[in-house]
């Protein structure tokens, strides 16, 4: 075995792409922002340079609250690279305050039934990982 | 201008084995699947004008390229649409149109996968910039368990759905499996038995997931009119309406988690062109992956109203003597998942309407064969009859 942490224990790091910079570059600078469309005000995720719902170009990003809901999710009992040491873990679909839903792990909790309720508040908060900061949600007012 | 009637399914089977084969690659789980479907219906291979399989480029691992090669094959149509395990349903509609519009006369389609083995599987290269691999795979995904039943517990919460019911879905299925020598699972299983069994990605315990399985299935298919004039084996099967539709790369991205707009656009443009409502249909398939799919099929095809699902099939009308015969192989549950299942689910469609099914149905005219691809990603779905009413 080498010792080559960035593949076999790591865990998966993304790259961006030029539409999707602006998002990644605001979680290394601890927000969380949305592209929303300046002519039907719709708030939309993932990023891309059309609003899927008008198709205007016209669409500017936005710092957004972080607020979100737990919607549903599952526990994943085989882990992936580097997730060893968390399973089993939640793999959950969180419901931003704005709108769009995002996927995401649910940090700062145990992840057992009893402790993850559906519509539960959560908050965003940042895991750092190798050169990308991942958006991840906790418990609201955990910290 | 629709489709039905227009088709015909002549010529129908899988790999002589299904299961274990680590003797053979993916490419020969195609070979074999084409050869056995083109005995089956008794024609020149050298008739076939169209090819068509999942599988996007030469490598990947088997595309229309490289089996019309392989079969020693010059087509005139090809198709490789490949958005997951129901692209198969896709590909028959694809023919069925092609066929008629003239641009092939005779449509070969083959599925072969070593699913189990892994057998001639091209790795697949690091993604780190697709949609996916940004915004889902950070999270720790691992294979369709982790990701496919990702809404249950949203369903259960809007619906009321049970974990019992969930559980009622692989012990309905595995009732028409004891029927099916064929079957990989075969031993009568209860509620409590699945609920025992390992959690694999709450709330899905293993006995609510698919078997993984190595092996292949081909359809070939003319015009009806064409079929009418040929000496074949077996009374054609016609294609009398077809669906698809798409709804997004990343199931966190479904508009509902609870509902596959996908099933719904697939299902109503597939009925449509048939003519047909659902208490016409004497036999159904729906993709079964996990034991949640046939509960989110049966609402958004529309047998049942919002929250039955799981009701319906806990008190056995989908079960064998039951009003609504579904998946009568024994599903991806219970009968075999290579990773795309829906080459099986419109073969059991065939057998049903052949009436030479393991765990035949009585009377069966018209078959509908759902198959949901990538997740909820996306669907096809297949009206079929013996005869065209």
């Amino acid at each position: 075995m080498t010792a080559d942490t960035s593949s076999a224990t790591a865990k998966f790091a993304p790259q961006s792409t030029p539409e999707t910079e602006p998002f990644w570059s605001g979680c290394a600078a601890g927000e969380l922002r949305l592209q929303r469309c300046q002519q039907c005000r719709w708030f939309y995720f993932p990023p891309r340079p059309i609003c899927p719902k008008c198709w205007s170009s016209d669409v500017e990003w936005n710092v957004v609250s972080g607020r979100a809901t737990l919607h549903s999710y599952v526990i994943n009992y085989r882990p992936a690279p580097g997730f060893a040491d968390d399973a089993p873990y939640a793999i959950a679909v969180v419901q931003l305050d704005e709108g769009p839903r995002m996927l995401s792990n649910i940090v700062d909790v145990e992840n057992v039934p009893e402790k993850l309720i559906l519509d539960m508040p959560l908050e965003v908060t940042f895991e750092q990982r190798g050169d990308m900061s991942i958006p991840q949600f906790r418990p609201a007012g955990a910290s | 201008m629709g489709l039905r009637g227009v088709a015909a399914i002549i010529g129908a089977a899988e790999t002589t084995r299904l299961g274990k084969i680590p003797d053979m690659s993916v490419l020969g789980l195609h070979l074999e699947a084409a050869r056995n479907a083109v005995a089956d219906c008794g024609i020149d291979p050298h008739q076939i004008d169209g090819v068509a399989t999942t599988g996007s480029v030469n490598i990947t691992p088997v595309s229309p390229v490289v089996t019309s090669h392989y079969l020693g094959l010059t087509p005139r149509w090809i198709d490789s649409t490949s958005v997951g395990g129901g692209s198969f349903m896709m590909l028959v509609r694809h023919a069925a149109a092609a066929l008629a519009t003239g641009l092939c006369e005779v449509a070969l389609i083959t599925h072969g996968e070593s699913g189990r083995s892994g057998v001639g599987v091209p790795e697949l290269g690091a993604d780190h910039t697709s949609p996916w691999a940004q915004f889902e795979r950070p999270y720790g995904p691992v294979g369709a368990p982790s990701l496919f039943p990702l809404g249950v517990l949203r369903f259960m919460k809007e619906t009321g759905l049970t974990h019992e019911q969930l559980a009622a879905v692989p012990v309905a299925q595995r009732k028409w499996a004891a029927m099916n020598p064929r079957a990989l699972a075969r031993d009568p299983i209860t509620i409590d038995d699945v609920l025992n069994s390992r959690m694999v990605s709450y709330p899905m315990h293993l006995l609510e997931c698919c078997l993984v399985a190595d092996g292949g299935g081909a359809v070939v298919m003319t015009t009806a009119e064409r079929a009418r004039d040929m000496d074949l084996a077996h009374p054609p099967v016609y294609v009398l309406g077809t669906g698809e539709s798409a709804e997004t790369p990343m199931i966190s991205q479904m508009q509902d988690m609870t509902s596959s707009k996908a099933f719904r656009v697939s299902s109503a443009a597939a009925f449509a062109e048939a003519g047909i409502t659902q208490g016409d249909v004497d036999h159904l398939m729906i993709y079964d992956a996990f034991a949640h799919n046939p509960i989110y099929g049966l609402e958004d095809l529309g047998f049942v109203n919002r929250g039955e699902a799981g009701d319906f099939i806990a008190s056995g009308n989908t079960s064998p003597g039951g009003r609504l015969p579904m998946n009568t192989n024994g599903g991806g549950l219970s009968y075999a998942h290579t990773g795309m299942y829906g080459m099986f689910a419109i073969q059991e469609s065939v057998r049903q309407l052949r009436g030479t099914a393991p765990a035949q149905v009585d009377g069966v005219r018209i078959s509908v064969a759902h198959g949901v691809a990538a997740y909820f990603a996306a669907a096809g779905t297949l009206v079929l009859g013996n005869d065209i009413p």
